[in-house]
């Protein structure tokens, strides 16, 4: 009971939040001028009647100069209709300045784009974790010998290089100068296929070793610290040998610190890197982003901020409550 | 068995015969927090070695910027994708950092660059030491990239400036200008027609790819334009100034010649100048910014910007930024989180809310939506503002935790049993005692900060360009679209500097927040 509680208070608390950032970022972009510039080949007048339709605007009327009037509708109530829209029509509304995706459904849009970022993401989640924990693991057991020292050395790189640097020089070496991969990302649907798959790897290296470095480093120092634990003395004393000790405590009590980062990485796969995306040419929801703020393509950015900040939000959320459920000492929300 | 509850006095005796033992000093010196964590951090060599460079990278960002004369702003499209040249190398005539760059051609493009080095004297091929593969097709040589521009196109000055460039020519004996080619000798394609690196006879006028035409000796002929003494048209300048050698006034058929040095155009007079000595003679004749000689340190990019200058003045604008930055999150921060910490209950509850919606704003989506309302002001006050609005919060949560950790223990309770005042207690009592975990962790927030400037400046959100300064990160982008040019060097230096800012950085930092936690004195003794 109390862990339903609790995780329905943090849930709760979760939206306000989330309610108050989207309610914020809805009522600043508003306060920004319509853009309501006719782009080359449209016709002003369905340009404001989209508007119009969209509930942004009302009451349009052109003058005798070709300029157009409009009053604009007061910023809650157009909170109202785009929510109503959402919620009764799943209708986050349509490109408006983004020329490429001109007049279609956002969401529509949205959803291809998701495909090759939470690909990448998970590839990469599935190479790095495990390697990341071995290399921690195998430093904690050789603390201080060589080994240990080795992969110590191998994770101050991995951490000190900046992503940006290291996929600036996946990129050259692999890319370019041995030609291993293409430069960037196929553009095409057929994730699966090798062609496409191929040329997914150079941005899959590069975000994990990123992943890589941080596991290793947090699991080295994790379980060194169990290691240390007096519970591990009395588990050598009671005839368990140190593979026992290792495997049977050990390791178990520094997972409860590991796994919920595991499962939030796992949430966090959706929203994925610009950095890697734009330097790939991945053809997924960073590039959208960074387009849509290019473009001042407003409904477009609000659906994406919503989307980020959700999914963040979500992988915060989702390390509190996997403690409880892992970790039997933390009863959550006990007095 | 002895009766322990009734024991004689008589059985008691003084242990020593002075009855009683007072404290007596110490013997050795006291050892302050600040000493121990100096001692303490002098010990972790990597972290020292993490403060010197990180010493060296803000001095190369102060410093560099007197003693290059480029700006962030300079641009000269000709020297584009030069080769870093450090002039120690050049002259000791090491290959290695000379501005050159091992070219692979074809004999053509040999011949072409032999021809470049033969006309002006320059080591366009350097030594004149060339490799032929076995079956002669390629050519592999080191390519001087600066004096291969050679002249780059033909360019069109002014009347004064033509005579002012003869006036410089014989006053340094330098030569700038070289004979032209006649309008009519030259090849016939667009691109090629305004080439001015073509000054010889060429096989085909009209094919796209120029072969030089050579005589009976294998040597390239010139194909200047020549006029008779006395009779130059009127589309030929009047031209007393240095001339090729042997050339003055040659002659032929018993005339005497003379080589044009310019061919009068709508709007000035069209010349064949070599860019080398040509970008020596404007900057130091004309434009006079202090730029003695084209010497790009680390090269320049695909638009001709100097990279040195462009890393020297973005550290800079970096730096000092981040520093700012923190400086702002640290005052904030520390109010917030002392007020917040020490006060407890409702208005920690309340603060604690407003922080925590306020941090799980994504700073991507705070910078757009400034980026948006502020977009006349200064993309320099946009950073600010949004690296402000995320960054105080982490600050004020380490303040609030130090605030808790203190505020709770008896020497606190005791300065309050005196009577102090909260300010005084919050400041004078609790506040210093965080102070070192507080300050570090501030300092840390630096190239973290330098990081996300650098990231946001790449994806080009933020461009600081238009401020007269730049960012490592544009830099990079330059360098992403570089890898393409084989030009792998614009990126190098950029990616260096970030390398060694976090490395140092990192090292720097563990050993500073183990320095600062007092737990560890005495263990590494």
């Amino acid at each position: 009971m109390y862990m339903f509680k609790y995780v329905s208070k943090r849930l709760g608390l979760m939206l306000l939040t989330f309610s108050i950032i989207f309610t914020m970022c809805f009522v600043l972009i508003k306060l920004l001028p319509i853009p309501t510039t006719a782009l080359p080949g449209q016709d002003p007048e369905i340009v404001m009647k989209t508007l119009e339709g969209r509930g942004w605007i009302t009451n349009i009327k052109e003058g005798s100069n070709g300029v157009w009037t409009y009053d604009r509708v007061p910023i809650m109530l157009q909170f109202g209709i785009y929510l109503k829209r959402i919620i009764t029509q799943g209708d986050f509304g349509i490109a408006t300045t983004y020329g490429e995706y001109l007049n279609m459904n956002l969401w529509q849009v949205f959803v291809n784009h998701l495909p090759p970022t939470i690909l990448i993401n998970i590839y990469s989640t599935l190479i790095g974790v495990p390697i990341g924990l071995a290399l921690g693991i195998i430093a904690a057991l050789k603390k201080n010998k060589w080994q240990d020292q080795v992969i110590n050395i191998f994770i101050i790189l991995l951490i000190s290089v900046p992503s940006i640097v290291l996929a600036l020089m996946i990129q050259y070496v692999f890319c370019f100068k041995l030609g291993w991969f293409p430069l960037t990302m196929s553009v095409s649907n057929d994730y699966f296929s090798w062609p496409v798959f191929r040329s997914m790897l150079p941005a899959v290296f590069a975000l994990c070793l990123g992943s890589i470095a941080g596991y290793a480093r947090y699991t080295r120092a994790e379980l060194s610290e169990v290691l240390t634990g007096e519970f591990m003395l009395l588990a050598r004393t009671k005839g368990l040998t140190k593979r026992q000790a290792i495997y049977r405590h050990a390791m178990r009590n520094s997972m409860v610190v590991i796994f919920p980062s595991i499962l939030s990485e796992f949430v966090s796969v959706l929203s994925g890197s610009l950095i890697i995306e734009k330097m790939f040419g991945v053809n997924g929801v960073g590039g959208l982003y960074l387009n849509s703020i290019t473009f001042q393509d407003y409904d477009f950015f609000m659906l994406l901020s919503g989307f980020y900040t959700l999914v963040s939000l979500t992988a915060g959320i989702v390390i509190d409550i996997s403690y409880g459920f892992i970790d039997p000492r933390i009863r959550m929300g006990a007095k | 068995m002895m009766d322990y509850n009734n024991i004689p006095i008589e059985k008691f005796q003084f242990a020593t015969r002075n009855d009683l033992y007072h404290d007596s000093k110490f013997e050795t010196k006291p050892v302050s927090y600040f000493q121990g964590a100096f001692k303490r951090f002098s010990k972790n060599k990597g972290a020292v070695v993490g403060g010197v460079v990180i010493t060296v990278l803000v001095l190369f960002a102060i410093i560099a910027p007197f003693f290059t004369p480029f700006k962030p702003a300079y641009y000269d499209m000709v020297y584009a994708y030069v080769y870093p040249k450090l002039n120690v190398f050049a002259e000791s005539g090491i290959n290695f950092w000379d501005g050159c760059k091992e070219k692979s051609t074809n004999y053509v493009g040999y011949l072409k660059d032999l021809a470049l080095a033969t006309e002006t004297g320059r080591d366009v091929i350097k030594n004149g030491e060339y490799e032929v593969s076995e079956d002669g097709s390629v050519y592999t040589y080191r390519y001087d990239t600066y004096y291969g521009v050679g002249f780059g196109k033909y360019k069109t000055i002014s009347a004064e400036e033509f005579k002012d460039i003869q006036e410089y020519q014989n006053r340094t004996g330098k030569q700038v200008l070289y004979p032209v080619v006649k309008s009519s000798d030259r090849p016939s394609l667009e691109k090629n027609k305004y080439d001015a690196n073509i000054y010889y006879v060429v096989e085909n006028k009209k094919a796209s790819t120029i072969r030089p035409k050579l005589d009976k000796e294998g040597n390239i002929v010139p194909n200047y334009w020549k006029y008779e003494v006395g009779k130059a048209s009127s589309t030929i300048p009047e031209y007393n100034s240095l001339r090729l050698e042997g050339e003055d006034g040659f002659e032929e058929n018993g005339k005497q010649y003379y080589y044009a040095y310019g061919r009068k155009v709508d709007g000035g007079i069209e010349v064949r100048a070599e860019y080398y000595e040509y970008y020596i003679y404007r900057h130091n004749e004309v434009l006079k910014d202090g730029i003695t000689e084209p010497t790009f340190i680390f090269g320049t990019t695909q638009t001709g910007k100097d990279i040195f200058a462009c890393l020297a003045y973005g550290a800079r604008f970096s730096f000092i930024f981040a520093t700012l930055v923190a400086m702002a999150n640290f005052i904030f921060g520390v109010i917030w989180g002392s007020i917040s910490g020490y006060s407890g209950g409702k208005i920690d509850l309340t603060m604690e809310r407003i922080a925590e919606i306020l941090g799980s704003v994504p700073t991507m989506i705070v910078i757009t939506l400034l980026k948006y309302h502020m977009g006349t002001t200064s993309q320099v006050i946009v950073l600010f503002i949004a690296f402000f609005a995320t960054g105080w919060i982490g600050m004020a949560g380490r303040t609030r935790m130090q605030f808790y950790r203190f505020k709770n223990q008896e020497y606190v309770l005791a300065a309050r049993t005196l009577g102090a005042r909260d300010s005084r207690i919050m400041f004078k009592h609790i506040f210093p005692n965080g102070l070192g975990t507080i300050v570090t962790s501030a300092a840390l927030v630096i190239p973290s900060m330098i990081y996300s400037e650098t990231s946001l400046s790449y994806l080009g959100i933020i461009n600081l360009e238009a401020g007269n300064t730049t960012s490592v990160g544009t830099l990079i982008a330059a360098g992403q679209q570089s890898i393409m040019a084989n030009a792998g060097y614009v990126a190098l230096f950029p990616c260096m500097f970030l390398i060694l800012l976090m490395l140092s950085f990192n090292l720097f930092g563990n050993g500073l927040r183990d320095a600062f936690n007092p737990s560890l004195r005495g263990t590494e003794d």
